[in-house]
């Protein structure tokens, strides 16, 4: 930190706020998958930007962390380009965009590809952290289906799905049972990434800005993904390797080249792909 | 399912006529709202296999009753009392709230009268019988479809409609449907609020012949409230005659029918049109 | 369900009354009060068929009404098969039914759209018998009471009344009940038919059936009536 920003709190929030959020990320742990209220700030971007996991990384980081930012699996689009800086400047952390090298990493929308450790906190940026929120409108309710695990209903969105469509179709924030208990949205990544979540080393953390809610994962935790015994859950991505690094089993995106509806497919990890080609992989030829 | 269903009854109805307490016992049950009574006093036992059926006009508080035994209503006084499948009595008032909806789902059952408000009327047909089965642990897609079309066929709905919403079924279907997914989990109890209410003469006759089967089959108890008299006649072995939040006559239907003692009885009785 | 437990003191029929009073009191006009019935006795054993006798409204209907239990006992006792019905509660009285009576009403009163053959099936169904053999033996006794095979499938509710009865014959008689109630069984049923349920209750005194009916048709209570009672004689 440079003397120009002695001004600021160490990490924007002031420490009363900091504690605040430890306190409710240490209920969060110590019941997993539960959503714990915490008074949300504001803070200096908009609701759906990542309010909720900007305050759990702020809540989190010290000065000897190394924080990485994806949006999407991509380190370059502008929300994680924002938000490394935003960090840089009022916590004056090292940044990077090496999923090894990073001990606290900020995500929407993806899990890295690269195995995490116990020695890093992954930190989601949640929209909508009620899982049976399209299910069952009242917060009273369910709240209360949460309280006695009545979770039939979840189960029949899932019949709803095989009975229509002959499997979950379901693409992302597929539900998932925490620990056996808890029914937890897992934020909005790809199915693909559920398996990651399941007895994961690193300490996984929720938050939710605009709807004031924590909830965790602590390492190690069981975390299943809904489905039935005879249509079992499957993680899916398009079934191709990467454009560029010939990857076959990272997640894919989608990306339109030309205006002529020209496309591929390549890695929405995009420290993975780097990684993968600066070792020397590359796509075989179409 | 279908191997099951008809020895399990069976067994049921043997066990049931073997039957030394009540499944249910209630006394002093009373519900206020403010000055006003809604049910005061109520006393009864019903007994496995029993039909009691509810009879009196709007507002006589039977459906306060009703609401109250289901739990939908927290009573100001009285004891409910339930013979769970172990042989033990249990205070329905004072069990926990978790153990008090895992009853509401699996040995209980509530019919409304208006199906739109026992249904999900936003899912499935099959999916509204599976729910009470996923409710309580069922995870095998094939089998509790296989239930599903089982309860569709005995409650008289094409197999065909398996995946299309109430909101495409007429109100008979609804209300067969919401039969159907109340009896799946093999209710003891049956708590149904006017189930023949709003549907047409013609449609209400296949329903009480239905439930009446239903009832004989699974050896059910049934409390049924109804204001009209001939489906007491049809359905219940007992009636428990209401008026002003309070019981006036109880008794054998057709003697309450056919022999009113009281007052409030024989007005309602005469005032029928055609028993 | 409680069984009828033979309580039944030697000498005493199968249905036994005794100093049986009833009175109606019709709140809605005026606290009327009508005398019915008081003293009435007799007994009916087991193969033995009773004829009730009197003028019209002298009684039968009201004392029949009794021992089948849809009215209430004033005063005295009625047992049936040992069971005293005064003051029983309902259980008692529905076992009773489903177990030892056959109930032949003037009226037939069944869910409008239940098929003929179910109807009379119901009583073993009650019993728990299977549904097929339930079925069987009520197709058996639609047929020799001449119930057309085209018809078993219909709702009864839509039969002529001659028709009706005959389901109705048919209900009572469809499981061997110790004791029979019968009210007008063979009224508007023509010569063939109505031999036919004099048969039936011939057939029913001889495996030993305790039979009380009402007949208004002299010669068939002659052809199976042991003997009468005159319910006159027990008017107040």
């Amino acid at each position: 930190m440079t003397p120009d920003d002695a001004d600021y709190t160490f990490a924007y929030l002031d420490e009363a706020t900091k504690r605040m959020i430890r306190r409710a990320v240490l209920k969060a742990v110590a019941i997993p998958g539960y959503q714990t209220p915490f008074a949300s700030r504001e803070m200096p971007m908009p609701y759906g930007w990542g309010t909720g996991g900007v305050q759990l990384t702020a809540a989190c980081l010290t000065p000897d962390d190394v924080l990485k930012v994806i949006d999407q699996g991509a380190d370059d689009t502008t929300n994680a380009v924002s938000i490394r800086a935003f960090f840089a400047k009022v916590a004056g952390v090292a940044t990077t965009e090496s999923t090894r090298e990073a001990t606290i990493i900020q995500t929407r929308h993806r899990i890295p590809e690269t195995p995490l450790t116990e020695d890093q906190i992954m930190v989601f940026q949640v929209p909508i952290p009620e899982p049976l929120r399209f299910l069952e409108p009242r917060e009273t309710e369910t709240r209360r289906m949460h309280a006695l695990a009545d979770y039939g209903l979840m189960q029949v969105r899932l019949y709803e799905d095989v009975a229509r469509h002959g499997a979950v179709t379901l693409a992302y924030a597929y539900p998932v049972r925490v620990a056996g208990r808890y029914v937890m949205d897992p934020s909005p990544i790809p199915r693909f990434d559920n398996p990651k979540l399941d007895r994961s080393p690193a300490l996984m953390l929720f938050g939710a800005g605009r709807e004031q809610r924590i909830y965790a994962l602590p390492p190690w935790t069981r975390v299943e993904s809904l489905d039935f015994e005879d249509h079992p859950f499957e993680a899916s991505k398009p079934d191709r390797p990467c454009a560029l690094c010939g990857a076959e089993d990272s997640y894919l995106d989608e990306v339109i080249v030309d205006d002529a509806g020209g496309r591929m497919f390549v890695c929405s990890d995009t420290d993975h792909c780097a990684n993968r080609r600066a070792a020397g992989a590359q796509a075989s030829a179409p | 399912m279908t191997v099951s269903t008809a020895e399990m009854a069976q067994a049921r109805v043997r066990a049931d006529a073997e039957a030394r307490a009540p499944l249910l016992e209630v006394a002093g049950l009373t519900r206020r709202y403010g000055a006003r009574i809604g049910c005061a006093d109520i006393g009864f036992d019903l007994w496995p296999g029993e039909v009691l059926g509810v009879v009196g006009e709007s507002g006589s508080g039977k459906s306060t009753l009703l609401a109250c035994l289901a739990g939908h209503l927290a009573p100001d006084a009285g004891r409910v009392l339930w013979r769970d499948r172990d042989g033990r009595a249990r205070d329905v008032l004072a069990i926990p709230e978790p153990e008090r909806r895992l009853l509401a789902r699996t040995d209980w059952a509530f019919v409304r009268q208006n199906p739109r408000d026992g249904l999900r009327m936003g899912v499935s047909a099959g999916g509204n019988i599976g729910e009470r089965l996923m409710a309580g642990g069922a995870r095998h897609y094939g089998r509790i479809r296989g239930a599903a079309a089982d309860w569709l066929a005995r409650v008289e709905i094409d197999a065909g409609r398996i995946d299309d919403t109430p909101r495409a079924f007429s109100g008979g279907m609804q209300q067969r449907l919401q039969i159907a997914r109340n009896l799946v989990s093999g209710p003891r109890l049956v708590l149904m609020d006017e189930p023949t209410g709003g549907l047409d003469v013609s449609v209400q006759a296949r329903l009480l012949d239905l439930l009446r089967g239903l009832v004989r089959e699974m050896g059910l108890s049934a409390i049924v409230v109804t204001h009209d008299l001939a489906v007491a006649r049809l359905l219940a072995h007992r009636l428990m005659v209401m008026k002003d939040g309070r019981v006036v006559e109880t008794g054998l239907t057709d003697q309450v029918l056919d022999d009113p003692q009281h007052a409030y009885t024989q007005l309602l009785v005469s005032s029928a049109l055609r028993l | 369900m409680t069984r009828a437990v033979s309580e039944r003191p030697a000498g005493a029929g199968m249905i036994a009354v005794r100093a049986v009073a009833k009175r109606f009191t019709l709140h809605n006009q005026g606290g009327a009060v009508i005398e019915a019935l008081r003293g009435a006795a007799l007994d009916v054993r087991a193969g033995e068929c009773v004829a009730l006798t009197g003028a019209s409204g002298a009684g039968k209907s009201t004392l029949m009404r009794m021992i089948w239990g849809d009215y209430r006992i004033g005063a005295g006792s009625i047992r049936v098969a040992g069971v005293e019905l005064a003051g029983a509660d309902p259980r008692t009285v529905l076992a009773l039914r489903r177990d030892r009576i056959g109930h032949v009403s003037q009226f037939l009163r069944v869910v409008p759209r239940v098929p003929a053959r179910d109807v009379v099936a119901e009583p073993l169904l009650a019993l728990g018998a299977p549904r097929e053999a339930a079925r069987a033996r009520a197709e058996a006794l639609l047929a020799r009471l001449n119930i057309p095979p085209a018809l078993w499938g219909l709702s009864p509710t839509t039969f002529s009344g001659g028709e009706q009865q005959r389901v109705n014959v048919a209900r009572g008689f469809v499981h061997p009940f110790p004791v029979l109630l019968l009210d007008e069984p063979t009224a508007s049923l023509d010569g063939a038919n109505r031999a036919t349920v004099l048969d039936l209750i011939r057939e029913a005194k001889a495996r030993g059936a305790a039979i009380l009916g009402i007949f208004h048709d002299a010669d068939a209570r002659a052809q199976v009536c042991d003997r009468d009672v005159d319910v006159g004689a027990f008017r107040p």
